[in-house]
């Protein structure tokens, strides 16, 4: 493998340092293909598997083949020392993914978003002591593979934290000049670092002080935000660790890192951008105007009564009815009723009842999260619409049952354009005949605005933990 | 400024490689429907856990010889990283697995 094959620029290359950049060429290819084939759902599953290969390859021909710039391959110790690490990190990972319930699916990948951002920042705190600080360059990516990292693994730790009810909201409008701040003072120490002259060794306090600075400000960037930005914070974040593993790609000009981290980092802002049209906010909205737990001011006090439904009354309407379309929610999610609400479903279309799922492209906590517990459900794909497919229908509906959901039936995004929703599109459930929310309380929704629709002549509420409820409508069917 | 130049000089392949992935990565993405995108997020995070090759090379040329700070955490962050990157390929196919199973 050490055997020189040809020489270029006078540099010899050797067999082993070929192969080498060969397998990270071909783990590329299998990311970009493997990203392809996750695009559509009749091929999704194995490009994951492609770009799962790909990485594989890319990790045992680095550990089998890579040399340093003295041309020394990894030393024996330390090829134990990284199996060791990499046998650690795979079981815990493993097991973790394994026993996650679907429903807490956002968190986990933003948890999983957390520990990449810290191993790029890792990476590059430590490969600062050797860069060249006569390489402006080199030295500027070490910085942002540091900045972003610790950014992204901060801010999606707290991400985690709020999605899994351990962080709460906090809100205030002084949060938006404290974090310009902090961004400045970022800026200003990597200035300082890049034009100060001084050795690394110097320069260890700067490079503590960065790490601690933007640790700090992925905290206050992601804490303000809450609500339906939630997915599109995680997204975002998601782009930042594929951009801080670019960064650490260029440290070691490893294209593999480079190509891989930088695909990321573009499909997670597309990716990102999507969710905001889903919405019809704009980026820059959601990272300052954050509407998480600030009360808005257009909100009415109290628009009318909610009438409750008594569950023989909403178990007739339903039997009786010619078409039904339920709106899923996070609420459903929570309660782990995505499989009471299928044998509703399966009831009622024993009966004759045509029954169709909407689902809000932002419903649940992230988008398509939605389809996912309903597959896990056996609910079938044709039963699913989207939003934009089943809207017009929406009038001839006899009852919309809404399940979980608040944000995404609020005609306030319609109808107020002084609402914090105001213009993003929702499901229309308020032109249906009937609607029958269920709801675990008389409480605000994720992102604290009161509904109009749960005020409407047309609506009755049934209300209790969905699962629960679900279940009880589905025996009461039965005994009917 | 001549320093810039001199970098983008040196690194010219990979700043080529950057600008054009940028667009392959969108236009891979962009048809992907929204049943897909929690799968598909979850799928490009696992990729992002590429930072395990940088931490592979790091604890490769740390000394082993004797337990320092570097040692410790150029392991964590093979640790962080192989968390992301097997975690997230589990992930991802445990909720495309649910997909398919409906297909039958």
């Amino acid at each position: 493998m050490d055997q020189v094959i040809g020489n270029l620029y006078g540099i010899d290359f050797t067999l082993g340092g070929t192969l080498l950049e060969l397998s990270y060429l071909l783990a590329a290819l299998f990311f970009v293909i493997g990203l392809k084939l996750l695009s559509h759902p009749e091929t999704a599953r194995k490009g994951n598997i492609y770009a799962a290969s790909g990485m594989f390859l890319a990790i045992i021909t680095t550990l089998l083949l890579h040399k340093n710039a003295q041309g020394g391959g990894i030393p024996l110790a330390n090829i134990w020392i990284i199996l060791a690490a990499l046998g650690v990190g795979s079981v815990i990972g493993w097991i973790m993914a394994l026993r996650i319930k679907m429903t807490a699916m956002p968190q986990m990948v933003s948890f999983y978003n957390a520990t990449g951002g810290a191993a790029s920042a890792l990476v590059a705190l430590l490969e600062f002591p050797n860069a060249d600080m006569n390489n402006l360059g080199s030295v500027l990516v070490t910085i942002l593979g540091l900045v972003i990292g610790s950014i992204a693994f901060s801010g999606s730790m707290v991400a985690y934290g709020k999605l899994d009810g351990k962080v709460g909201d906090i809100f205030s409008g002084m949060m938006k000049y404290v974090n310009i701040f902090l961004l400045l003072v970022v800026v200003a120490i990597s200035v300082f670092i890049m034009t100060s002259g001084q050795t690394p060794e110097q320069l260890n306090w700067a490079i503590y002080l960065l790490l601690a600075v933007s640790l700090i400000y992925g905290i206050m960037f992601v804490m303000p935000i809450g609500g339906a930005d939630m997915p599109v914070v995680i997204s975002l974040l998601n782009s930042l660790t594929g951009i801080a593993a670019t960064m650490a790609g260029f440290i070691y000009n490893n294209q593999a890192m480079i190509l891989g981290g930088i695909l990321v980092g573009a499909a997670g802002t597309i990716l990102t951008i999507l969710m905001c049209n889903a919405m019809n906010r704009s980026l820059l909205n959601v990272i300052i105007g954050a509407f998480g737990g600030g009360g808005a001011s257009s909100n009415k006090d109290q628009i009318g009564d909610m009438k409750e439904i008594t569950m023989s009354d909403a178990s007739i309407l339903l039997s009786y009815s010619k078409s039904v379309v339920i709106v899923p929610g996070y609420g459903l999610a929570v309660a782990q009723a995505q499989h009471a609400c299928h044998e509703l479903d399966v009831i009622l279309s024993g009966k004759g009842v045509n029954v169709r799922y909407a689902i809000h492209p932002v419903a649940g906590r992230m988008p398509g999260h939605m389809n996912v517990l309903l597959a896990e459900a056996d609910v079938p794909y044709n039963q699913l619409f989207e939003m934009d497919s089943i809207n017009p229908d929406m009038p001839n509906t006899d009852v919309v049952m809404v399940i979980g959901a608040n944000d995404v039936v609020n005609p306030a995004a319609i109808t107020d354009p002084g609402s914090p929703i105001a213009g993003m599109p929702i499901i229309n459930a308020h032109l249906a005949k009937n609607i029958i929310v269920m709801k675990r309380g008389r409480g605000k929704g994720y992102a604290g605005i009161e509904n109009e629709l749960f005020f409407d002549a047309k609506t009755r509420l049934l209300f209790g933990d969905a699962k629960n409820t679900l279940q009880n409508l589905v025996s009461e069917i039965k005994s009917l | 400024m001549e320093q810039i130049l001199v970098y983008f000089f040196t690194y010219k392949e990979a700043i080529f490689i950057i600008a054009l992935s940028v667009f392959l990565g969108i236009e891979v993405i962009s048809h992907v429907p929204s049943v897909l995108h929690t799968p598909l997020m979850s799928g490009a995070n696992a990729i992002s856990g590429v930072i395990i090759i940088g931490g592979i090379i790091l604890v490769g040329h740390t000394d082993a010889s004797k337990l320092s700070l570097e040692l410790i955490l150029g392991i964590f962050a093979i640790i962080f990283a192989t968390l992301n990157v097997v975690g997230g390929f589990v992930v991802t196919d445990r909720m495309l697995e649910m997909f398919k199973k409906k297909k039958k």
